[in-house]
C-alpha cells in the first residue's frame, strides 16, 4: 500500500505562497510578542505565587478577584482554567520576602470566604490521611490503630480519585469506601466539615530563581542548537547546518508567537515541549538532507534545485506517515491529557505541523539559496574576474537558481 | 552474527528488562507492586512537594556572637575588667552574615593590656581591633566564618532530614543545591505528600525549646513589666510573651532568666500524650546528664515557677511542685496531630538558623491522581492509534514495527528503573519524541525497502539494502539529537535534564529495536519462508 506512488510535486516551484505564509505568521507572532512585552512567562520564569483550585460549584470569579485584589499588593490574576470549575489564582512578585506572605493571604482569604464555619471542625477536602486517622481515633471509633490508618488512607484515595478529584460535596459519599460503616460516617461528620474547594496545586517561585531558570533554559537550548549545527556541518556541509538551524528557529518563533497570540503562558514544561519540537523538526530536516546527499552522489545531471525537489518527493511518503503518526500521539495528549499537559501538548501539536512543513518549505529553499551563493563564489574564483564583475555574476547566478 | 545469536541477544535484553521492571514476583499482585515501585513517577505526575529552602545563616552568626558576648562578659567580670557596654550589630540578610561585629565600649585605659590579652587568648576565632583608645570591635575570622556557614547548613540539612523521617516520608530526599554561590540553599523533594501545608510548617518550625527559671510575672503587658522594674530589665533577664490560645485575655508577659536550665538539645525522646482532662499534650524525656541537672534545679526551686519556652514564646509556666528528674510536658495542643508534630520536631532537634522558602512546587494528591489517569489514557490512545495505522498500512511488516515500538518503550522504562531515575512531565516529552523518532525509523526503513522492491530487487536483497540505506539516515538523526541532549544535560536544570536523559535512553533503545530487532524479525521470517514471493509491507 502506498500513499503517493512516485510523487512528482514541484514543491520548490510553489514555495512563494508558503514562504509568504511563514513570514506572515512570524510577523504576526513577533508583533504580538512585542506588543505584549515578550512571551507571557509562567510563574516558574518570572517569580510569584500560583494556586490552582477546584470548586464544587461555579466559582464566583469577580468576587474572588475583588477580595484578593484588595488584600494583596500587586496584580492578582484570577483565571478560570479549562475543566470543571477550576480556578487559577496567581500574582507576580518582585521580592522573595513577599512570597510566603502572599500565599498565606490567599489561603486566608479563601478560608474566610469559603471555609468551614465550625472552628473545631477540620476541612476534609484539604485534609491529609493522618489528620483523618487522628480525628477518627478522637471519636473513639471501635477499630484498631492499623485499621484506622488504612481506612483513613482509603478515604483519602477515594476523595482524590476521579470523578471526585479531591472534592466531596457530602460526607455521606464516604459510605462507598470499603469498610466504612454508618457509624464511621457519623464520626466523620462530627469531626469534619467540607469546604467547597480543594487545592490542586501550589507553585511559589522566587524571582531570583525564576530569572535563573529562564536564563539557563535559554542558554541550554541555544547551546544544544549550536551543537546540532556543528554536528550537521561536520557530517554534511556547513550550509546544511545553517539551513536546518534557520528552520528550527522558524518553528520555535512561530510556536512562541502562537503562544503569545492565544495568551498561553510559557512555563518550564512548555520549554520541554519546545525542545521536543526542535528535536522533531531537526529530525525531519535531516532525513530530507540525507536524501539530498545520497542523490548528489548518484544523480549528477540535474540542477541542485531539481535534485532537492526530487529528494523531497522521494521522502514524501515517509514525511506524511511519520508526521501523521506522531501527530496522532500528540493529538491524543492534547485531547485527553488534562489541564497539566495542555500547554505542553499545544506546543507539540503546533510544533509537529510547523516542523514538518519547515523542512520542505524553509530548510530546503534556504539550502538552495546558500548553495547558489557558494557556487557563484566558486565560479567567480575560477573566472578571477575584477571585483566589480564578481557581484554581477553572483546576482545573475542567484537568479538562475530561482 | 547468525540468527541464533541474534535471538539470544534479544532474549537476554527482554529478560533483563522484565527483571528490571517486575523483579522476581511470585504473584500477579506482587508483580504489580514491583512495577509500581520500579517505574517511579516524578512529583509533577504523582503529586508531592518540591521545596527549595534557604538557610538564613546570619541567624547562626548572631547566635554565635551572642554566645561570645555572654562569655566575654563573664570573663571580664571574673578578671575585674570594667566596660561600659558590649553589643553586636544586626546583619539582616544572608550576604552580610560575615559583617557580624561585636562592639565593646568604654574599657578603661589602664585595663587595655589585660583586656587585649584576654580576648586574644580566649576568643582566637575573632579578631580584635581598636576603634579608639577605649573602644574596640571584634570581627569573626574568615576561616571561622566559612566553617560556621558550612556547619549551619549541614546541621540544618540533618535536622530537616530527621523531621522528614519522623513524618514517615521515606521516599523523600534532602540535599544541598549544587552551585557554589547557592550553598545555603537546600532542595527537599517529597513525593506523595498528602498534606503539604503541614509538612512545610513542620520544616520551618525552629523548635527551640527552653526550660527557664521565672523571675517575675505574669504581667498584662510589656509596659507593666518594665514599670515594675523601674523601666530597665534586671541584669541577665528577658521579657517573654505568652499567648493563651482560645482565651479572651490574649497575651501575658513573663520575666525570665536569660540562660535556660534545659534546652532542646537535652531532649532524648518526645511523644504525644493526653493529660488528665483528655487534652492533647507533648510529653518529653531528658537525657541522663540533663536529668541530673534538672533534678537539682527543681529540688532547689520548689514553689517557684518554671517557664516552658518554645520558639521565643512561653507555652506554660507551671509552679514546681517537687523534684522532677527526666520528664516534662508541653500542654496546649489543639489535637493529636499538633501534639505529634511537636514531638517530631523536638526529637529531630532545633534548626540552627531560620528557614525561608525560595521555591515551592506542590502538586496535590487529587491532581496527581488525575494526571496519572489522563496521561495513561492519552498515552494509550496515542500509541494505540499509531499501532493501528501501522498495522493497516504496513500489514505484516507493521507487526515488526509494533513489536519494535513496544519493546523500545519497555527498554526505556527498564533502563530508567535501573538508573533509579524518575519519569517526569518533561520526561514524557522525551518519550513522545522517542516514539516519534522510533516510528520514523520504521517508516524510513520500510519505505526504503519498498523503493528497492520497486526497483526490482529480490526480497532478501531489498531488505538488506533498505536497512542499510535507512540506517545511515537514522544514525544521523539520532546522533544529532543525542548531541543536543548532551548540551541540555550539561547546561540545563532539573526538567530540561530529565528531558535529555529520557530522550537519550529512548534513542539508544530505538537503534537497537528499530534496526537490530526489526531486521532480525525480517531475517527470521525469511529463514522460514525462503521462497517468499511477495513481502507483506
Amino acid at each position: 500500500m502506498e500513499l503517493f506512488s512516485n510523487p512528482k510535486f514541484d514543491f520548490l516551484g510553489k514555495k512563494w505562497p508558503f514562504v509568504i505564509a511563514s513570514l506572515a505568521l512570524i510577523i504576526a507572532g513577533v508583533v504580538s510578542l512585542v506588543s505584549k512585552g515578550g512571551p507571557m512567562y509562567g510563574i516558574d520564569f518570572k517569580g510569584g505565587v500560583l494556586i490552582s483550585l477546584r470548586f464544587a460549584e461555579v466559582p464566583p470569579l469577580d468576587e474572588l478577584r475583588s477580595m484578593l485584589g484588595s488584600r494583596i499588593d500587586g496584580e492578582v490574576s484570577v483565571q478560570e482554567a479549562i475543566g470543571e470549575n477550576e480556578v487559577m489564582v496567581s500574582t507576580e512578585l518582585q521580592s522573595e520576602e513577599q512570597l510566603a506572605e502572599a500565599r498565606r493571604l490567599m489561603m486566608d482569604t479563601l478560608n474566610e470566604r469559603f471555609g468551614n464555619a465550625g472552628a473545631n471542625q477540620a476541612d476534609f477536602n484539604n485534609a491529609g490521611a493522618e489528620l483523618i486517622a487522628s480525628t477518627l481515633r478522637e471519636r473513639n471509633v471501635a477499630l484498631s490503630d492499623d485499621e484506622i490508618d488504612s481506612l483513613a488512607g482509603r478515604m483519602r484515595e477515594f476523595r482524590d480519585s476521579s470523578p471526585r478529584s479531591g472534592l466531596l460535596t457530602s460526607l455521606d459519599e464516604l459510605s462507598e469506601v470499603e469498610g466504612v460503616t454508618p457509624e464511621i460516617v457519623s464520626a466523620m461528620k462530627q469531626g469534619f466539615s467540607l469546604a467547597p474547594f480543594s487545592i490542586r496545586s501550589v507553585e511559589i517561585v522566587g524571582p531570583k530563581i525564576g530569572e535563573e531558570l529562564r536564563q539557563q533554559a535559554i542558554m541550554a537550548t541555544l547551546l544544544a542548537i549550536g551543537g546540532m549545527l556543528v554536528y550537521i556541518a561536520f557530517r554534511f556541509e556547513w550550509i546544511y547546518g545553517v539551513a536546518a538551524v534557520v528552520a528550527v528557529f522558524h518553528d520555535t518563533l512561530i510556536t512562541l508567537g502562537l503562544f503569545s497570540m492565544t495568551d498561553r503562558e510559557v512555563s518550564l514544561t512548555v520549554v520541554a515541549a519546545l525542545l521536543t519540537l526542535v528535536g522533531y523538526s531537526m529530525n525531519d530536516t535531516i532525513v530530507v538532507f540525507d536524501r539530498i546527499r545520497e542523490n548528489l552522489k548518484v544523480v549528477r545531471r540535474e540542477s541542485f534545485p531539481a535534485l532537492v525537489n526530487l529528494s523531497i518527493n522521494q521522502c514524501l511518503n515517509r514525511t506524511v506517515l511519520t508526521s501523521g503518526l506522531t501527530f496522532l500521539t500528540v493529538l491524543a495528549l492534547f485531547l485527553f491529557g488534562g489541564q497539566v499537559l495542555n500547554g505542553f501538548a499545544f506546543a507539540l501539536v503546533v510544533g509537529i505541523l510547523v516542523g514538518t512543513y519547515s523542512s520542505v518549505f524553509v530548510a530546503s529553499p534556504i539550502l538552495i539559496a546558500l548553495q547558489g551563493v557558494l557556487e557563484s563564489r566558486k565560479k567567480s574564483r575560477v573566472v578571477s574576474a575584477a571585483p566589480a564583475k564578481k557581484a554581477a555574476i553572483r546576482k545573475s547566478s542567484a537568479k538562475a537558481v530561482r | 552474527m547468525n540468527l541464533k545469536t541474534k535471538a539470544l541477544v534479544i532474549l537476554a535484553v527482554v529478560v533483563a528488562c522484565l527483571y528490571g521492571l517486575y523483579g522476581l514476583p511470585t504473584s500477579a499482585e506482587e508483580a504489580r507492586q514491583n512495577f509500581r515501585q520500579n517505574v517511579r513517577l516524578g512529583l509533577d505526575l504523582r503529586g508531592g512537594s518540591h521545596l527549595v529552602l534557604q538557610v538564613q545563616v546570619q541567624d547562626a552568626f548572631k547566635a554565635e556572637a551572642d554566645l561570645i558576648i555572654d562569655r566575654l562578659k563573664q570573663d571580664l567580670a571574673s578578671e575585674g575588667v570594667n566596660y561600659d557596654s558590649i553589643e553586636r550589630n544586626d546583619p539582616q540578610t544572608l550576604d552580610d552574615a560575615e559583617s557580624i561585629q561585636i562592639n565593646i565600649q568604654g574599657v578603661p585605659l589602664d585595663a587595655t593590656s589585660s583586656f587585649r590579652s584576654l580576648v586574644s587568648d580566649r576568643f582566637p576565632n575573632w579578631v580584635l581591633a581598636p576603634v579608639s583608645s577605649t573602644d574596640y570591635k571584634m570581627n569573626i575570622r574568615p576561616t571561622e566564618a566559612l566553617a560556621l556557614r558550612r556547619d549551619t547548613v549541614e546541621r540544618s540539612i540533618r535536622t530537616i532530614e530527621n523531621r522528614i523521617n519522623g513524618l514517615g516520608l521515606t521516599e523523600s530526599t534532602v540535599q544541598q543545591r549544587g552551585r557554589s554561590d547557592a550553598e545555603s540553599e537546600v532542595l527537599v523533594q517529597m513525593p506523595g505528600v498528602d498534606d503539604p501545608a503541614r509538612v512545610k510548617a513542620i520544616l520551618q518550625t525552629a523548635a527551640m525549646l527552653e526550660l527557664t527559671e521565672v523571675n517575675d510575672g505574669p504581667f498584662m503587658s510589656r509596659q507593666e513589666a518594665l514599670a515594675k522594674h523601674g523601666g530597665v530589665l534586671p541584669l541577665n533577664t528577658r521579657l517573654v510573651r505568652q499567648v493563651v490560645r482560645g482565651a479572651d485575655q490574649g497575651e501575658s508577659w513573663w520575666l525570665l532568666t536569660r540562660s535556660a536550665v534545659i534546652t532542646g538539645r537535652d531532649v532524648r525522646n518526645a511523644r504525644p500524650g493526653r493529660d488528665e482532662f483528655g487534652k492533647w499534650e507533648t510529653d518529653f524525656t531528658l537525657s541522663q546528664e540533663a536529668a541530673q541537672r534538672f533534678g537539682r534545679f527543681t529540688e532547689a526551686n520548689i514553689g517557684n515557677r518554671l517557664a516552658i519556652v518554645l520558639d521565643g514564646q512561653v507555652r506554660s509556666a507551671p509552679t514546681i511542685q517537687g523534684r522532677s528528674d527526666d520528664s516534662g510536658r508541653i500542654t496546649g495542643a489543639a489535637n493529636e496531630q499538633e501534639a505529634a508534630d511537636l514531638s517530631i520536631v523536638l526529637k529531630a532537634g532545633s534548626l540552627p538558623a531560620g528557614i525561608d522558602y525560595l521555591e515551592e512546587r506542590t502538586v496535590g494528591p487529587s491532581l496527581g491522581a488525575d494526571s496519572i489517569r489522563q496521561g495513561f489514557i492519552s498515552g494509550l490512545a496515542g500509541v494505540g492509534a499509531v499501532i493501528l495505522v501501522m498495522l493497516w498500512y504496513y500489514r505484516k511488516a507493521g507487526i515488526n514495527a509494533t513489536l519494535a515500538l513496544v519493546f523500545n518503550a519497555v527498554i526505556l522504562l527498564a533502563v530508567l528503573s535501573y538508573f533509579d531515575a524518575v519519569l517526569t512531565l518533561p520526561g514524557i516529552a522525551g518519550v513522545i519524541l522517542t516514539i516519534g523518532m522510533a516510528v520514523d525509523s520504521n517508516v524510513l526503513i520500510f519505505e526504503r525497502i519498498k523503493e528497492e522492491l520497486r526497483a526490482g530487487k529480490a526480497i532478501p536483497a531489498a531488505i538488506d539494502t533498505g536497512f542499510g540505506k535507512a540506517f545511515l539516515t537514522i544514525i544521523d538523526t539520532h546522533v544529532t539529537t543525542v548531541v543536543a541532549c548532551a548540551f541540555l544535560f550539561i547546561f540545563g536544570t532539573g526538567p530540561v535534564k530529565g528531558f535529555a536523559i529520557t530522550l537519550t535512553i529512548g534513542l539508544a533503545a530505538n537503534l537497537f529495536t528499530a534496526v537490530f530487532v526489526s531486521k532480525s524479525l525480517f531475517d527470521f521470517d525469511l529463514s522460514r519462508h525462503p521462497r517468499l514471493e511477495r513481502l507483506s509491507i
